[in-house]
């Protein structure tokens, strides 16, 4: 059915959306003829307003959405043709709200997914003590602890190192830093940048915040009303001509002026 | 008091059926409850027919209710089994509500991050949806049981036995201090109950601390 071309396009890709259309109750359109190809191990920032189709995009990545026309391949297979649980289980997930499980302390909720596969004991507890050290805070100081016990920036951490804990090769993020104040805001985002190089995951992010989108990401995707409007590098947006990025930037670029609100490293 | 003090070990025998009558009740409506309060978050359709029952049941004077129970075949051969079935029928819609009201009430997202982990619709329950909210739904329990127990003294007007045997006995013989023999056992038992079912909400709720 397919052409040899796009053939070897879709061996290549982690992730690909093939004309995904999304529509609720009939007639409202949240994605339409949305055409995209992530790489194994890039970062690809999905930035765009409130209501853009951002999250309807990641969620369809997880099946925690279907789309009502196209397919969404995960590693060359729709996820409608996966088992749910099994597609799940590849991909993490984390998001604003975090939605950690206020009954479990902070060890038993990055514990529960390699519980919940089968891992043995010593792996199990191998690996929560290193994907709670990665996000900086040790298992010995911060395992025993309720998340109730945390600062909002703690919890995000968790929140990723239970991402993390199945060593998933995608991962899924949903504004996860947009609740934190500006300079935790910007030590994690540092951290998740350092963090994300050793670790080559495929990572789709979810972000309104351009400095975040320029910072972390390979590829940053602008939505718009339900489409993709432009895929560019952070290099090739900054110098974009397309006028919604113009204003993205422009708006980035004023905040710099101000008062530096986003790290420097970014216009490098 | 006299009365009271000069009939303990009867006081006891009723006290014993009572609390029978009044626990085999609420272990049928826990059973019974719990899985329908579960099953109401999951087919949201059969609520209105769910709800709507057990508050025409909670409507209905618990004394007409044992009576129109009365002609059933196979309840009312024992009386007993009936004035069981009366009670656990009363307790069911607190369960039922509070069941169903604790599930629902967690937060969205813990469970959409719950779902989105891989965790299968039986994994979500036990690990996530029945401990969040048990204190929930242990306050349902507390409320009918607390209900049940005085409900129960009406248990003695169909011949079930209970503390109300000193009730209807004293009403009759229009003596106050064996009205009292049978109410205020019954009194002491919902407090205890209360206390008790109480201290372990309190236990349920402290472990997992703020629902955040």
């Amino acid at each position: 059915m397919s052409s040899p071309e796009h053939k070897s396009a879709a061996d290549s890709a982690e992730i690909e959306m093939l004309g995904v259309e999304y529509r609720v109750s009939g007639d409202r359109v949240l994605l339409s003829k949305l055409d995209l190809a992530i790489r194994p191990g890039e970062t690809l920032m999905l930035l765009g307003r409130s209501g853009s189709g951002k999250t309807t995009c990641l969620k369809l990545i997880n099946r925690l959405l279907t789309p009502t026309a196209g397919d969404v391949r995960v590693q060359g297979k729709a996820t409608t043709a996966w088992d749910a649980t099994q597609l799940r289980r590849r991909i993490g997930y984390a998001i604003q709200d975090v939605g950690l499980f206020p009954h479990y302390t902070v060890w038993k909720n990055v514990a529960l997914v390699p519980t919940l596969e089968g891992w043995d004991r010593a792996r199990i507890d191998e690996r929560v003590r290193q994907v709670l050290q990665l996000v900086g805070l040790p298992a010995s100081e911060y395992g025993g602890r309720f998340p109730s016990q945390l600062s909002g920036g703690q919890r995000q951490r968790v929140g990723l190192a239970r991402a993390l804990a199945a060593d998933p090769p995608i991962l899924l993020m949903d504004e996860p830093f947009g609740a934190l104040d500006p300079l935790t805001r910007a030590e994690i985002q540092h951290e998740f940048r350092q963090l994300q190089r050793a670790m080559h995951k495929t990572v789709v992010f979810v972000t309104h915040d351009v400095g975040e989108a320029l910072l972390l990401g390979d590829r940053i995707a602008l939505m718009e009303t339900g489409r993709l409007r432009m895929i560019e590098t952070p290099d090739s947006f900054l110098r974009s001509r397309d006028e919604v990025a113009r204003l993205y930037i422009e708006a980035f670029e004023a905040g710099h002026r101000v008062g530096g609100v986003f790290p420097p490293s970014v216009t490098q | 008091m006299n009365f009271l003090l000069t009939h303990k070990r009867e006081v006891a025998t009723l006290a014993g059926e009572h609390l029978w009558l009044v626990g085999t009740a609420m272990l049928i409506a826990i059973l019974l409850g719990v899985p329908l309060g579960i099953l109401l978050t999951r087919q949201p359709r059969l609520k209105t027919l769910v709800f709507g029952s057990t508050n025409v049941i909670q409507t209905i004077p618990s004394l007409a209710l044992f009576g129109l129970l009365l002609p059933l075949p196979w309840l009312g051969v024992r009386v007993e089994r009936l004035a069981i079935t009366a009670l656990a029928l009363y307790a069911l819609l607190p369960i039922v509500r509070n069941t169903y009201v604790g599930v629902t009430g967690i937060s969205g997202a813990v469970r959409e991050a719950a779902v989105a982990m891989g965790l299968t619709a039986r994994q979500l329950l036990w690990h996530v949806e029945l401990p969040l909210a048990s204190p929930v739904i242990l306050a349902g329990i507390r409320t009918a049981t607390v209900i049940t127990i005085g409900v129960a003294t009406i248990a003695a007007a169909i011949g079930a036995g209970g503390l109300g045997e000193f009730i209807f006995r004293g009403i009759a013989m229009v003596d106050n201090s064996v009205i009292l023999a049978g109410a205020i056992p019954a009194a002491l038992m919902a407090l205890a109950a209360d206390l008790l079912l109480g201290l372990v909400e309190r236990f349920l709720a402290g472990r997992q601390h703020a629902n955040a």
